[in-house]
């Protein structure tokens, strides 16, 4: 037990940390390592994950009194799509077998690693709008924000929000059913279809992962799929492990940890679909 | 004119708010900790408290707490961790009504109902 406790505890820090760096749900590096390296029950994994996702947005929340970098409306305004997701997949999940949960694992993370090579590929600039959907105008989308390390204020318009909406509300689905942050779709959601700026993209989703786990973590909890003696040790992890991660990801190059992380999802996701197929 | 000069000030007490929702939050998370911790501790002095079953129904968390078993505890802890973000949206309603953004009250609370849907589901179906 103390092994297992040990284990529980270091993978947190670890998962807290690069969660709250990468803008990740921290659910990502927690699964497999319940999964593959401790042969837990994917049922147990996947209640542990969601705790991890909450613990990672609050312990980031809490390193900082005010994020000046997050959209509080646009937060607010998509969390009813997200919510929406993540009952229905939280209700869904009672129905699916667990083979079906490792191939949509699997599935995710491949996704998750394309997407950053995606990012790494990207060009450097970013483009910010400047015009703005009336939709965006109406509901006060619009933000801005001191880029640190431009050194100025970057007033933003978004564009095409019931498309934004739409893959919120996929995004819910697949944080319920899978008990995952959902942080890459909540950012290609913002990012990609709202053309909101990178930056206030991922500080909205970290404070919306939250939100949104919580929808589907009762569901869990009452459930019985929260194991406290996993959840626990880890929750403590990476509570600290975020706190630090939030602080770190100031002095650190984005663009390093990505190459570091995409070979890394990529075997996690490979072992994860064997794992799956070995079921048959 | 007027007008903008209106809604910077409402931006700048909006954003006065959010320190304040983000002092809330600490203490929300400090709570979660403390509980955590202390059924942490628990189990440590009694190991064997591990093989028994952890509590699900608040019923069964409350009988743990007050007579100290550590699962309980531990699994209080989690429960006040997962309200945390909940808490963020309650505190939210407040900050949007404190600057008389009336269409974010209406917006927070509509989010707040759904996951006061989600967490009733979660506690009844099992």
């Amino acid at each position: 037990m103390v092994t297992q406790t040990l284990i529980m505890l270091v993978t947190g820090v670890v998962a807290g940390a690069l969660g709250s760096i990468l803008g990740l749900g921290g659910g990502i590096i927690v699964t497999p390592v319940l999964t593959i390296f401790m042969g837990l029950d994917i049922k147990y994994a996947v209640g542990a994950s969601i705790i991890a996702v909450i613990a990672t947005s609050s312990g980031s929340a809490v390193a900082f009194l005010k994020d000046d970098v997050l959209n509080l409306r646009v937060a607010m305004f998509l969390e009813i799509f997200t919510t929406l997701g993540a009952l229905l997949g939280a209700i869904l999940s009672g129905f699916f077998h667990a083979t079906v949960l490792y191939f949509l694992f699997g599935a995710l993370l491949i996704f998750q690693a394309w997407n950053m090579w995606q990012k790494l590929r990207g060009s450097k600039t970013e483009t910010v709008l400047a015009q703005s959907d009336p939709l965006a105008e109406k509901l006060e989308l619009n933000g801005e924000y001191y880029d640190k390390q431009e050194g100025k204020t970057i007033q933003y318009g978004l564009e095409h929000v019931p498309g934004g909406a739409a893959v919120m509300f996929g995004a819910g689905i697949a944080s319920g059913l899978l008990g995952i942050g959902s942080g890459a779709f909540k950012v290609m959601a913002m990012d990609g279809v709202m053309k909101m700026p990178l930056k206030a993209s991922s500080a909205t989703s970290n404070l919306m992962m939250g939100v949104t786990a919580a929808a589907s973590a009762t569901v869990y909890f009452f459930n019985g799929m929260i194991n406290p003696v996993i959840a626990v040790p880890m929750a403590l992890g990476i509570l600290g492990g975020s706190t630090i991660g939030s602080h770190v990801m100031q002095y650190l190059p984005a663009r390093l940890i990505r190459k570091i992380f995409i070979p890394v999802v990529l075997i996690m996701a490979l072992q994860l679909i064997f794992k799956g197929m070995a079921v048959f | 004119m007027a007008k903008d000069m209106k809604q910077t000030q409402d931006e700048k007490n909006l954003a006065h708010m959010e320190v304040l929702i983000g002092q809330i939050m600490r203490i929300g998370v400090a709570l979660a900790l403390a509980a955590m911790l202390i059924g942490f501790v628990l189990l440590c002095l009694n190991p064997h408290a591990n093989t028994q079953p952890f509590p699900t129904r608040l019923s069964g968390i409350w009988q743990g707490l007050i007579t100290w078993q550590p699962l309980a505890w531990m699994m209080f802890g989690l429960l006040l961790l997962i309200f945390t973000p909940v808490l963020r949206v309650v505190v939210s309603i407040f900050a949007f009504a404190k600057i008389h953004d009336h269409l974010y009250v209406a917006i927070t609370t509509l989010v707040l109902l759904i996951l006061c849907v989600a967490i009733a589901y979660g506690y009844h179906a099992h």
